[in-house]
Order: structure tokens, then C-alpha cells, then sequence
């Protein structure tokens, strides 16, 4: 790869990790936070992008990430206040500048008007707004003044340095060696200067030298040479034959501010500077940025807080194909693994034999390895959770609700295949807890609540898999408009006995979120069956709880990876299937008694005191003719994550083990009833049912028959 | 013997390619995260000449700087402060605390290359 | 000048038969070349698509490209191939009866394909080249698997 493009994904890389420090910072100063440290990292943060994106030319993103460090600077020196309507406008500078990034990224342009307004209100921030105008404006113009050819011309120089330029690791004699190089030097020491030896400094500087110059180059040459000392000596350059260099354009680029006490004449010094302040002369109507000495010195804080953060934690970056393909290679070690035990199984061997003792512990070490190769790739959850705040900041501009968003558990981890996929249903969650959960702030009020609305995303650990809860403050789920929508759009029927949980849960349903019902917010032309269905998709559920007045929880409960299952490994028509294991409530031999048909397809099987609707897998995914009748056949009681049961019908169970998932949509595509496949211990393929749309599919049917079935009956 | 350079900078970006445009140059490179961690590099290793950041968290340029001119044995090394723009302040109060001197980001390399030669002994 | 341009038009094929059909495709897009395996049905997929196997931790499809052809469905043996190939980001096998040789030719043997090849063939068929007395077609990959949007049906 061309360097230039690995340092430009570092600098990405660097931007994504450099904006969440930045959004976390502000939102720690948002509540409150006055640690210098913290403006601090902020600062830095910005400052970092702009600083790389001046490398790649990136000068959009330079200009504004300037302006934003600018009242950032202000901030850190105490000159500006992190009032709210400023912390407001920082971090809609950080939405903004997180756009830019990624438009930079993707080559994309940004339009001018995402920033504009910001670059406005940012100046009218600052009292001396027009100076930050025409600070940008200075960042935007290249300074590299072409070296031009000259006729040779004849330079005196005269350096007397002073005991600073030595301080500063300065050396007069690197000064001569670069003018020798600019042409033909003699070089006179005047040596008046030196004390008695008893009085001598030896840090002091006592010497002068004088250079005479031949050279064809230009003034500008001679003093960029002198560029780091001219404060730290007495500097007098002039042409020989005719006195004419006052007359030379001054570079662009000096020094306009010195350091501590400001001279009180700045012209003070050797007549070479005077023009150079001169063409630096201050632009009209605008105020010298040298006034403002900094009122407080942060490195003796920082020092001090440096003795005790000294101890790093010890981290290595890794690339993630790396452990992308380590999880794979682990993948195929513990298909292996199920190989040989198979091959040793059908050999015959006991169980007690040494060899398949062997083989339980090569077993149990290769989930240990499995366990901690996905723990290598596991991802607290913050990257996902860093984005909601922006979210949060824009729905409530949005609806005119005003809405504070807690977060807890930001630091739980989970494996990267789930963190890819989390985002998409809490962004919906998220969007519905603040469109249709929150009251506007009047009705709040009214109902005796505060004017602002609290929305509360937490994440935790719960028994193997990862829990995320959304929950507001709001007025909870109005049921009975639930109901009676629900009713309306045919979904229940309208003497349905439902209990308040099952009508909460209605809004999951498909068709119950209609373009009618859907906001603009929420929509996006995307109900919440939706939701239902991608978070079901991998092995997750949603359900939501609400209390009238006082507010809905959404809980959206996820494996930790979905590189692993536990499943059941079945037989049906020859086929092995998987089912996953927690959707498998029960096992069991069905009573031909208790099996109804309802056509010559559908049957349901009364089980304690209700029906629940059969599904012949073998039937259902076109495997061929059914090899068993249901009552030889063993059933599988299954839930799908929305609640609703089915009997599925299998010829046998053959076992439960934790399987590898592949991916069929790698080499394929999505493939109707499957969820994915694995690799068995005899090497073949064998797919993992997706019992959700097999559940869902059956019930439409069923559903359908029944009212059938019913209507004949009466 | 190629001249070896110190970067100190917090910004993998900035060091990658201060990296990339020095060891094209023909110098060895060592990098330092930020000022406490460029210190620390000193203990062991005397390079011809630091080149620094001035933002960086725990110990920054400045201090880094002083840090460095307080110290006897590397009180004489020359030190380059990289600044964004020409900014004045940061110059000088770089040049304050004993920076030998900067040089502007985004730099270009050849200049980069010139100002370390220029100070380098 | 002359030899680089001629270098450039120079391709290289593994042509295979199937029934008594052969055919071709470029040798860049072979990953490899293996014997069958029996494979994992599908449930609900397009006759020629064969099910899946297992190729190193990869779920492979395998295409049965007889049927692909319009010819009824190979009944594989040990002695059936799976020519395993790259198209695009995806790999697949084509379950053929056997790979017949490897041609090396320049373009311009190609000559383009009849009008009269049926829709379902065409829409992969890229030329035809004559062999010592035999026709050997060239093809492409792209239009041999379903399209994603018949997933659902």
C-alpha cells in the first residue's frame, strides 16, 4: 500500500477516536465538569484534526476545526465561559465537524452551509469577533514565497547573539555554516566584547561576528536563516554597494507577538525589523491577538497530574483482521475438535478410556480459547452509545420537546459482530422513546412533571447475553388507542380479551405502524415490526413495558456474539438442522389424541388447555415427503422472540452442541427459513433454522384457516 | 552516521508522517506519545534533535521543553516546536521556554528536513 | 511495441465439459479445483443451485451447471469436479462433469456468440472458439447465480 494512504486511514482512524474523545469531553463539561484537563483533551482533540487534515489538504475541515479550536482556546484560558447556549453550540460543532470527517473520507464535499451558520455564531461568541474572521483568513493563505533567481548582490551581516540563543540550543556557528551555503562568506570575529576571564559567564555571550556575503539569493534567504534567533540577538543585515534592502518585501510569515512583558516600543529593535512589522501592521478595525497573555500556566497542573497517570495500562493495537481471522481459525479448531470426538465416538471407544478423556479436556480447552479469542474482539458498547447524544440533541430540536439522556453502562462489552448491529434499533427506540413516549414540555407541566423529559439508555450483563433498556419518563402507552388501532387494522379481534402486556407488545406487530401513524421521526418509514424483525434476525428480542403517566422501557436483550450458538442439532427427511437452543422451550412426544387437523396441511396440538399450531419442518422448507406422521414424529415446543409458540415436528433429536455460524449470504444469500449454517464434526454443511419466520409464517396460515374452519362452523 | 531525530506528538498522524518524511530523508527516527514519554525516550537515547508538538495530554510541548533545558546533559539539544499556522503566541511562548525553533504544520517536507539540518550540529 | 500488445490479447481458459457441451472460462477467476462432495440442500432454491458445501469454514454454493444449461441435473459421482471460482466478492462451485483442458489463445479467436443461444444461456454466454474441430463456448460469471432479489419467492 502507498504509505501516503496507510498514514491517511491512520489519520481516519485517528478522527473517529479523536471526535468520541471530544463528544464525551464536552458532554463532561456539559454537566458540570471544570477540569482544566478536561477542556483540555477537548481542545487537543480538534486541534489534532485540524493538524491532519492540513496534511492531506483537507482545508474545509481545517477551517472550520480552527474556528472551533479558537473558542475552544478561550474557553481553556478562561476568556469565555462554558455557559449552556455555548456548550450547546460546541456540540453542534462537534455533529458538524464529525460530518466533515467523514465527507472528507469519502471524498465527499460538504456544503457550505453546514458550517457557515456555526462560523457565525461562533463569532459572535467571541467579543472580538472580527479577529477570528481574520485569523481563518490567515490559515487560508499559503505563505511560500517562490526563491527567486538574483543577480549577485554583496550582504553585510552583523550577528551580535545574545546569552538566550545559546539557551536555546541555538549555535552561532551552524548560523555561519548555513550562510556559507548561500553563497561565498568571510566571516570576521570581533572579540572587544570578551571580559577578564575571572569575570566571565560561561553561559554568557560576548562575541559578535560580522559576515560579508556574495551571494545571488535574496534577503529573505539570509533571514530565514536567522528565523529562530532574531530575538535572541542583535541582527543587522544591509546590501554593500547600494542601501537599498529596506526596500525588499518582508516574508509573510513572522513573528507578530513576543513572549512575556510586551516591549513598550515594539520597533526597539535593529532597524532589519522594523519593515517586517510594518507589512504586519495590524488589519483595519481588528485587535492584537499579543494582548492576550495567558492567565494561567497549565503545565505545572499537568505535570503534577502526569505523576499519577505515569502508570500506562499496558495495550497493543491489533489490527482487526488479525483477530478476524483468529476467530475463524478458533471457529475451525473446535470444528475439529468435534470431528475427531465424533470419529472416536464411532470407533467404539469408552468413554473412560484415556483417549476420550484426552479428548474431554482437548474439549473444554478449546472453549476456554474460544471464550477468550472473542473476548480479544469484544467492544464496550460506548461507540454505539457516543452517537445517541447527537440523536438525542437533534429530536429534541425537532419535536420542541426538551429531553436529557442519561447513559449507563457504557463500558459493557460485547462482541463486535453484535456492537456492527446494535445501533440500527436503538437509534429506533431511542426515536420512538422521544416521539411518542415524551410529552411536549406544556403537557408535562400540566401533568405536574418537570418541563424536561428524561431518557435513560442503560446496558448490563444479564445471564450470558447483553440487556439494553430505553426508558422515558413519558406517558407511557395509551391503551386503549393501542387497542382500538389495533382493532381497526384487523391485527386482533375486537373482543379479544388482551392483558395490558399484550397490548403494549401490539405496537411490535406488522401493519400496526402505518404510514398514518408514522411521524416523520419515528418513521422513516420504518414501524416497529421492523425493529422487531433485525433484532430477531440475530438472535435478540424486544419487548417494551410501559406505566400509564409515568412512562415506557423498551429491553432489547442480545447474544454476546453471533459467532457462537447453542443449538439443538435435529433430523428431519434426511436433513440435519439446527435449532437454536433458546428458542426451545420443551421436548416432547405428541399424543395422536391431541393432535386437530384443519386442513389436509394444518393441524394444532391441545396442549395444557390451549392450541398451538404444528409446523412440519420437512414440509415447510420443501425437503420432500414428511418421513415420519406427527404422532411418531418428536415435537419441539419453540417461542419466537415476539412470544408466539409452535410445535415444530422433527423424525429425531440427535444432540445439543455449541456451533460455529457461517455466514450463507458470504458466498449466496439470505436463503427463506434459514438463519445461517454451520460446519458439523462430519465436515458438512448443516443450516441453522430461523424458528422466527418459520413461527410467524405458520401462524399467518393458521390464523387464517381457523377463521375458516370457525365460519363454516356457524 | 545518519542523524537521529526524537518526534514527541500525541497524534498518530503526525507521527506517522513526520516518520514517513524523515526516514525517506535518511534519518533514524525514534517517536514519543507526549512530553512525559519523550522524557522518557531521553533517559536512554541522545538524538541529534527533538522535534515536538506543543498539545498534548499529561505533559505538553512546553513543558516538555522545560523539562528538557532544566536538564544538564540535554540542555544543549536542539528542540523544533511544531505549531499549527503562524501562530504568534504559541511561537513565542515555545521560544520562552527555550524551543531552538518551530516548524509550521502542515509542514512541508523539504522544509521539515531543512529546519532539522539547520539546527543540527 | 508489437510484442507487449500481442502479450496483453493473450488469455488463458479451463474449459470443462458438461454432457456433451464444452465450455470455458477464464483461468484468472479459478480458485481451485476439487472432487464432489455430497451438499447440503437449500430450502426453496433454484433447481440448479445444488445446495452447499463446506470449502475450508466457507459455506459454498454449488451450481449444478447442467441444469444452469437447460440439461436435466447431473447424478454426480466420484469422478464429477467442482470448479471453485471467484466472482466478485463471492466464491461458488460448478458442480461439471469434468475439466476438459487449459487454452491458451489470443482474442481474436473469439468469435461472438449466434443469436440463436436461448435467453437463459445467453444471458452468460460471451463467444464461442474453435478448437481442433471442436466449439468450445466462453463464459461469464456474472449472471450464473439468482439475482438477490428472487431471495424471498
Amino acid at each position: 500500500m502507498d504509505p501516503m494512504a496507510e498514514i491517511r486511514d491512520v489519520f481516519f482512524q485517528e478522527c473517529e477516536e479523536q471526535l468520541a474523545e471530544l463528544e464525551a469531553g464536552l458532554l463532561r463539561m456539559e454537566a458540570g465538569d471544570k477540569d482544566a484537563e478536561t477542556v483540555n483533551a477537548v481542545f487537543r482533540a480538534v486541534h489534532s484534526i485540524k493538524g491532519g487534515a492540513g496534511i492531506f489538504a483537507l482545508d474545509g475541515l481545517v477551517r472550520f476545526a480552527h474556528v472551533f479550536e479558537t473558542s475552544l482556546d478561550q474557553i481553556r484560558s478562561g476568556k469565555l465561559s462554558a455557559e449552556p447556549h455555548v456548550m450547546a453550540l460546541l456540540l453542534r460543532a462537534a455533529d458538524a465537524l464529525m460530518d466533515l470527517v467523514r465527507a472528507a473520507r469519502n471524498g465527499e464535499a460538504v456544503p457550505e452551509a453546514r458550517t457557515q451558520g456555526l462560523v457565525v455564531e461562533f463569532a459572535g461568541l467571541a467579543s472580538g469577533g472580527a479577529a477570528e474572521v481574520r485569523t481563518v483568513a490567515r490559515v487560508q493563505v499559503p505563505v511560500a514565497p517562490a526563491p527567486q533567481a538574483e543577480p549577485r548582490r554583496t550582504w553585510i551581516i552583523r550577528l551580535t547573539p545574545k546569552a538566550s540563543l545559546y539557551a536555546k540550543a541555538n549555535e552561532t556557528a551552524l548560523l555561519l555554516r548555513e550562510l556559507s551555503r548561500l553563497g561565498e562568506t568571510e566571516v570576521d570575529l570581533d572579540t572587544s566584547g570578551l571580559p577578564d576571564l575571572a569575570e566571565l559567564d560561561p553561559e554568557g555571550a560576548y562575541l559578535c561576528w560580522t559576515v560579508t556575503l556574495e551571494t545571488d539569493r535574496d534577503a529573505g534567504a539570509i533571514k530565514e536563516i536567522f528565523e529562530f534567533v532574531e530575538d535572541d540577538c542583535d541582527l543587522e543585515i544591509f546590501e554593500r554597494p547600494n542601501f537599498n534592502f529596506f526596500m525588499e518585501e518582508a516574508p509573510v510569515e513572522e513573528i507578530v507577538a513576543d513572549n512575556s512583558p510586551a516591549p513598550a516600543h515594539p520597533y526597539a529593535h535593529p532597524p532589519v525589523h522594523a519593515p517586517v512589522h510594518a507589512s504586519l501592521a495590524p488589519p483595519p478595525g481588528g485587535s492584537e491577538i499579543e494582548t492576550n497573555t495567558p492567565s494561567l500556566h497549565p503545565v505545572d497542573v499537568m505535570a503534577a497530574q502526569a505523576e499519577t497517570s505515569s502508570s500506562v495500562s499496558a495495550t497493543i493495537r491489533v489490527d482487526l483482521d488479525r483477530v478476524d481471522r483468529m476467530i475463524d481459525l478458533v471457529g475451525e479448531l473446535v470444528i475439529t475438535e468435534a470431528m475427531l470426538n465424533q470419529r472416536v465416538l464411532e470407533a467404539g471407544l469408552a468413554r473412560t478410556s484415556a483417549v476420550a478423556m484426552a479428548l474431554e479436556e482437548l474439549e473444554a480447552l478449546t472453549r476456554e480459547i474460544q471464550d477468550s479469542v472473542m473476548a480479544i474482539r469484544a467492544q464496550p458498547v460506548r461507540s454505539v452509545f457516543q452517537r445517541m447524544p447527537r440523536l438525542v440533541r437533534e429530536l429534541a430540536t425537532q419535536t420542541g420537546k426538551q429531553v436529557r439522556l442519561l447513559m449507563e453502562g457504557e463500558g459493557t462489552e460485547v462482541d463486535k459482530t453484535v456492537i456492527e448491529r446494535i445501533s440500527d434499533p436503538l437509534t429506533h427506540m431511542i426515536r420512538n422513546a422521544i416521539d411518542h413516549g415524551l410529552e411536549s414540555p406544556e403537557e408535562r407541566v400540566a401533568a405536574g412533571k418537570t418541563a424536561e423529559g428524561a431518557v435513560r439508555l442503560t446496558a448490563l450483563h444479564r445471564s450470558g447475553r447483553i440487556v439494553i433498556e430505553v426508558a422515558d419518563d413519558g406517558a407511557g402507552i395509551n391503551r386503549p388507542r393501542v387497542r382500538a388501532k389495533a382493532i381497526e387494522r384487523g391485527l386482533v379481534g375486537a373482543d379479544a380479551q388482551l392483558t395490558d402486556d399484550e397490548i403494549d407488545n401490539l405496537i411490535f406487530l406488522p401493519g400496526f405502524s402505518t404510514a398514518a401513524a408514522i411521524s416523520d421521526i419515528s418513521g422513516r418509514g420504518v414501524g416497529m415490526d421492523v425493529v422487531r424483525r433485525s433484532v430477531q434476525a440475530m438472535g435478540g428480542r424486544i419487548s417494551i413495558a410501559s406505566r400509564p403517566g409515568q412512562g415506557s422501557t423498551f429491553t432489547l436483550s442480545l447474544p454476546l456474539t453471533l459467532a457462537v450458538l447453542d443449538g439443538m442439532v435435529v433430523k428431519t427427511s434426511d436433513q440435519t438442522l439446527i435449532i437454536p437452543l433458546g428458542a426451545v422451550l420443551e421436548t416432547l412426544r405428541p399424543n395422536a389424541a391431541d393432535i386437530y387437523p384443519l386442513d389436509n396441511r394444518n393441524s394444532v396440538l391441545a396442549l395444557r388447555g390451549g392450541y398451538v399450531p404444528i409446523v412440519d419442518i420437512a414440509d415447510v422448507l420443501e425437503f420432500g415427503q414428511r418421513s415420519t406422521i406427527p404422532e411418531q414424529s418428536v415435537a419441539l415446543l419453540v417461542e419466537s422472540e415476539g412470544g408466539s409458540r409452535a410445535i415444530l415436528l422433527v423424525d429425531e433429536i440427535q444432540g445439543q452442541r455449541q456451533v460455529v455460524i457461517k455466514s450463507i449470504e458470504a458466498n449466496y444469500r439470505a436463503v427463506y427459513g434459514i438463519a445461517a449454517a454451520t460446519v458439523m464434526g462430519d465436515g458438512r454443511v448443516a443450516l441453522i433454522l430461523d424458528v422466527d419466520t418459520i413461527v410467524s409464517v405458520t401462524r399467518e396460515t393458521v390464523r387464517t384457516d381457523f377463521a375458516r374452519v370457525s365460519s363454516q362452523g356457524s | 552516521m545518519a542523524l537521529t531525530v526524537l518526534t514527541v506528538d500525541d497524534s498518530r498522524t503526525m507521527r506517522d508522517m513526520l516518520k514517513h518524511s524523515l526516514v525517506a530523508a535518511g534519518f533514524r527516527v525514534l517517536q514519543a506519545e507526549d512530553g512525559i514519554d519523550g522524557l522518557e525516550v531521553l533517559k536512554t537515547e541522545t538524538p541529534d534533535v527533538v522535534v515536538t508538538d506543543i498539545n498534548m495530554p499529561r505533559l505538553d510541548g512546553f513543558g516538555f521543553i522545560e523539562a528538557v533545558r532544566r536538564d544538564v546533559e540535554r540542555r544543549s539539544m536542539p528542540v523544533l516546536v511544531l505549531t499549527t499556522e503562524a501562530d504568534a503566541e504559541k511561537k513565542s511562548r515555545a521560544k520562552a521556554a527555550g524551543a531552538t525553533g518551530w516548524i509550521v504544520k502542515p509542514f512541508d517536507p523539504v522544509k521539515l528536513v531543512d529546519a532539522i539540518r539547520r539546527v543540527a550540529a | 511495441m508489437d510484442a507487449t500488445q500481442a502479450h496483453h490479447d493473450i488469455r488463458e481458459l479451463i474449459a470443462f465439459r458438461v454432457g456433451k457441451q464444452e465450455l470455458s472460462i477464464n483461468i484468472m477467476s479459478v480458485r481451485e479445483i476439487r472432487g464432489w462432495t455430497s451438499a447440503t440442500i437449500l430450502p426453496k432454491a433454484p433447481r440448479y443451485i445444488r445446495g452447499v458445501i463446506n470449502l475450508r469454514g466457507a459455506v459454498l454454493p454449488i451450481i449444478d451447471f447442467a441444469v444452469r444449461l437447460g440439461l436435466p441435473a447431473t447424478e454426480p459421482t466420484a469422478r464429477n469436479v467442482i470448479i471453485v471460482v471467484q466472482n466478485h466478492q463471492k466464491q461458488i462451485g460448478l458442480l461439471v462433469d469434468a475439466v476438459s483442458d487449459i487454452l491458451t489463445l489470443n482474442s481474436n479467436t473469439i468469435q461472438p456468440t449466434p443469436d440463436i443461444a436461448s435467453e437463459s444461456v445467453s444471458t452468460f454466454l460471451r463467444g464461442l472458439i474453435p478448437v481442433d474441430g471442436r466449439m468450445i463456448s466462453l463464459i461469464t460469471l456474472d449472471n450464473v447465480l439468482p439475482a438477490e432479489g428472487l431471495a424471498a419467492v
